[in-house]
């Protein structure tokens, strides 16, 4: 009987969040307080407020807000790149799937089931093991363990849409595969591919956290808010402050990216979609 | 008392919007009444309101005697202990009034457990005697058996089982056999009507479908818009309405003499409102061709035996 | 049911033998040759050769890959590339302290998540339920090993209550091994229990406006009667179903935890042969993780089949 308002207060959250993290991470590319990467020993483990630095100074004298304004430059690019690997991968061949059936399909689907068991951190560790750690390795292991992710939300979708009758009209009339796929498919699978980004989007971000924070993701000197993080840690007597800060600006932005995915989800069809993909 | 339940000014709400306005009749003691009405006319939210089963978000108020007890005023306590007792209720939809994950027997015994203190076993030998009394093929291998494994007119049975396994004073019916399959359907009626004359219980047969009210019931009561519109004896106001609503349903039912292509489709003119979109005073005023300024006010429900709320009655 | 158990179990084994594949490959195939991998681009030729001998990369890879399966199966699990020594007997110690924390873990999300996600999910339209609600938002968004380090700051480095990291072997003091355990346990199940509870409020939020909940009310049996005996078992369907994918997302989490506290398990195990780029070890240990993850996924499985009796037969 109520009438659902589809633009909820979970999307307004969400946009707002992400928003602040992608306006903090432009505006960092013209200007920051003071040049992240500026050591001054003199002035290390000053609190917020101190001396101009705005949240404090860490273990280097470097200013802790310019570090994690432009690490949110890093977050976001490994947010972007791992979605657009897994969507260029994974929406072809889920859609593919849906349109030609039989015991190819099957089979890739099956392979690709498997994938699925392998979390992102694992199939980061292991690519990180065997090739040289770094923010590609780790944007290219990300990136692919999502593909089965959105391969199989595609296929799912997908042959919801192939039921509907107009498809089966536009092939009695002789509509090519590419045609079904590019006309009719992906419109139709558009909302649930958003969705899933969201929420593929917050998890890469704390897949590259924990990846850096072990050492294994973003390597010095680009700052990056898993790897202070782990450098704080050792600092956790003095300057317990400088733990709380990356930590935050990770939570946040994650929790930015999942109401907004909520709020997508909401809005765009409650129906169709169905969130696939845990942490 | 020869009234089993009196129902008086019921009115349900949701949010600030009325969807049931100051209902009120008598199911006489081992009668059969129809409560007819299409989809949004709120027999359902009636029926529920009587049980006080109305979902979160809706309320109810007025009167409702059970015997010498008002149920609108009981602690939910006390309630408990009536529902399935001497108040019980089938629903529509059999598929999904079961517990998809529990047995049969142990669903039809629960009632015997709740209310008579039964042991285990006690209560499923009861639970297989009612079985066999709605006619259930081969009960004693249907008592373990699941509700998917089921048709739909075997789980409705069930349900009428589960309802009467008390001896209930009062039952109410809810569409019972408007998911079923037209063959089924008869049969399932004639069950109710069997079971519900052994046990001298009184029936409120709430559904949309004249002809099966026009069996079964000696009793009807009409509703549209949230309102009782017209009431009365089932021959009467079959045969006599007196509300242009009623006088309207009736018109809708093809009659099986007329020649084939003499036939022609009558229907009321518009269609049922919303929830919030009725209009002021009568709820039917919009839609009736007798209605004129007087309409702007509600009419009562007026005469004795044979009543019904229209200023301009047929 | 026992046929499909069976067909269960079948691809249980196939996707084993996939993951498997998969695992070998990319350790062997994938950057060319592993032997560089390991000693560095300017390693000397001999070196390499000698390394090549050491690993038997001279056989042909699914000769390597075979003899490799075989010997898991037989619990020989390899040498390590670094100290040359077998791998099996260091896995089983790592294993007496990665274990039990994952189980402690669990526990205490389960421990914490049902009644509160139960409490959530009664009092949806009150304040308590949108409470939880909030803080379990929380619980997809921190990250554990961050919860780590806050728990750390407080109750180790300000409050001085609990060891900041290191392990005590269970032989030499099982409750100093206990207390090592207590902040990382608390960091990885308080966080899953944030996440589960919003799937637990949402299972009991769902049930309660069953059909058939109606129905055991109209019987006579109170809201929580009602709750208790019909819609618990219903709602139990989906949180199975969660609580396989949170216990994948616990054991990798634990990999992480384990390093923030210094514990000496597989999680710290796998970081060091990373370093080392001991790729035997790792190649081991990615198997047995995944292989932990691909169990837990059919366990979840049949777990569920059990509880819903309609699944049971349409498959």
């Amino acid at each position: 009987m109520s009438v659902r308002r589809p633009v909820s207060p979970t999307l307004v959250a969400g946009a707002v969040l992400v928003g602040a993290v992608v306006a903090v991470a432009l505006a960092s590319l013209l200007w920051v307080p003071r040049d992240p990467a500026h050591v001054s020993v003199p002035d290390r483990f000053l609190g917020p407020g101190q001396d101009g630095y705005l949240l404090g100074s860490d273990e280097l004298g470097r200013d802790e807000l310019s570090l994690l304004m432009a690490g949110a430059r890093n977050t976001l690019l490994v947010g972007v790149v791992t979605v657009v690997i897994a969507i260029a991968a994974g929406v072809p061949a889920g859609g593919l799937a849906a349109l030609r059936r039989g015991p190819v399909e099957e089979a890739t689907m099956r392979a690709s089931d498997v994938l699925l068991a392998f979390p992102a951190l694992l199939l980061a560790l292991l690519f990180a093991a065997v090739f040289r750690p770094g923010t590609v390795t780790a944007m290219a292991a990300i990136g692919i363990a999502f593909v089965p992710v959105f391969a199989r939300l595609v296929r799912g979708a997908g042959l919801q849409v192939m039921e509907q009758d107009y498809v089966t009209a536009a092939r009695t009339y002789g509509s090519g595969s590419l045609w079904l796929l590019r006309r009719h498919l992906l419109p139709n699978v558009a909302p649930v591919v958003i969705v899933q980004s969201a929420v593929a989007f917050a998890i890469a971000i704390l897949a590259e956290a924990a990846l850096s924070y072990l050492g294994l993701g973003t390597p010095p000197p680009t700052p990056s808010w898993g790897r202070m993080l782990s450098e704080s840690q050792s600092y956790l007597a003095q300057a317990p402050l400088l733990a709380l800060w990356p930590g935050l600006c990770i939570a946040l932005t994650v929790l930015g990216f999942n109401l907004l995915g909520d709020g997508l989800r909401d809005l765009l069809d409650p129906r169709l979609v169905e969130r696939v993909g845990p942490p | 008392m020869s009234e089993a339940l009196r129902v008086r000014g019921l009115t349900v709400s949701v949010g600030g919007l009325e969807v049931v306005r100051g209902v009120s009749f008598g199911l006489e003691r081992g009668g059969r009444t129809g409560l007819i009405g299409e989809s949004g006319s709120g027999k359902t939210l009636t029926a529920l309101a009587i049980m006080g089963l109305l979902a979160d978000g809706l309320t109810a108020r007025g009167e409702v005697r059970l015997g010498e007890e008002d149920l609108m005023r009981l602690p939910e306590r006390r309630l408990c202990r009536l529902r399935g007792d001497r108040l019980a209720m089938v629903f529509q939809e059999p598929m999904t009034a079961l517990n998809p994950v529990m047995r049969i027997g142990d669903q039809v015994a629960e009632p015997f457990r709740v209310h008579r203190g039964l042991s285990r076993r006690e209560a499923h030998a009861r639970g297989l005697e009612l079985l066999e009394r709605v006619r259930i093929q081969d009960a004693q291998s249907k008592l373990g058996a699941y509700p998917h494994q089921l048709s739909g007119g075997q789980r409705q049975r069930v349900m009428i089982a589960i309802a009467m396994a008390c001896s209930p004073e009062v039952l109410l019916a809810d569409e019972p056999t408007t998911a079923l399959d037209v063959t089924v359907q008869a049969q399932v009626l004639d069950l109710l009507s069997r079971l519900v004359d052994e046990e001298r219980c009184t029936l409120l047969l709430i559904t949309h479908d004249l002809p099966v009210v026009s069996q079964l019931c000696d009793r009807v009561l009409v509703m549209y818009g949230g309102r009782i519109v017209e009431a009365g004896p089932a021959g009467e106001v079959f045969g006599r309405p007196l509300h242009p609503y009623t006088g309207g349903l009736i018109e809708t039912i093809p009659p099986l003499d007329e020649e084939l292509p003499a036939r022609r489709f009558r229907a009321i003119p518009g269609v049922v409102p919303g929830a919030g979109e009725f209009p002021a005073g009568c709820p039917f005023r919009n839609r009736c061709a007798r209605a004129d300024e007087r309409c702007v006010e509600m009419p009562p429900l007026t005469g004795d035996g044979h009543q019904a709320a229209c200023w301009h009655p047929l | 049911m026992t046929v499909s158990l069976i067909a269960r179990a079948g691809i249980l084994a196939a996707s084993l033998a996939v993951a498997s594949v998969l695992v070998f490959g990319v350790v062997n195939v994938l950057p060319g040759d592993p032997a560089v991998v390991i000693l560095g681009t300017d390693a000397t030729p001999a070196t390499l050769h000698t390394l090549r001998e050491q690993l038997g990369l001279d056989h042909p890879g699914w000769e390597r890959y075979l003899e490799w399966v075989a010997g898991m199966l037989h619990g020989d699990f390899g040498r390590s590339v670094i100290s040359k020594t077998p791998v099996a007997p260091d896995l089983l110690e790592k294993l007496t302290v990665s274990g039990p924390l994952a189980v402690i873990s669990m526990l205490v999300a389960v421990a914490v998540s049902l009644p509160l996600g139960l409490l959530a999910g009664v009092h949806h339209r009150r304040l308590s339920g949108a409470l939880v609600g909030a803080i379990s938002l929380g619980g997809i968004a921190i990250p554990a090993f961050w919860f780590g380090l806050l728990l750390v700051t407080v109750f180790a480095v300000r409050l001085g209550w609990l060891p900041a990291g290191g392990f005590t072997p269970w032989d030499e003091d099982p409750l100093l091994a206990l207390r090592s355990l207590t902040l990382p346990a608390a960091a990885l199940g308080l966080i899953q229990a944030a996440v589960l509870t919003r799937y637990v409020r949402a299972a009991i939020v769902g049930v309660q406006r069953e059909d058939f909940i109606r129905t055991a009310r109209a019987k006579g049996l109170t809201r929580w009667q009602a709750l208790r005996r019909h819609g618990f078992r219903n709602a139990a369907i989906p949180v199975v179903t969660v609580l396989g994918v949170q216990l994948t997302s616990l054991l990798v989490g634990a990999i992480v935890i384990e390093n923030v506290f210094v514990l000496p398990g597989l999680g710290r195990l796998l970081l060091q042969a990373i370093g080392n780029r001991d790729l035997v070890t790792v190649q081991d240990l990615v198997m047995l993780l995944t292989a932990a993850v691909l169990v837990v996924n059919f366990l979840v499985d049949v777990s569920y089949r059990l509880i819903d009796p309609r699944i049971r037969e349409s498959r």
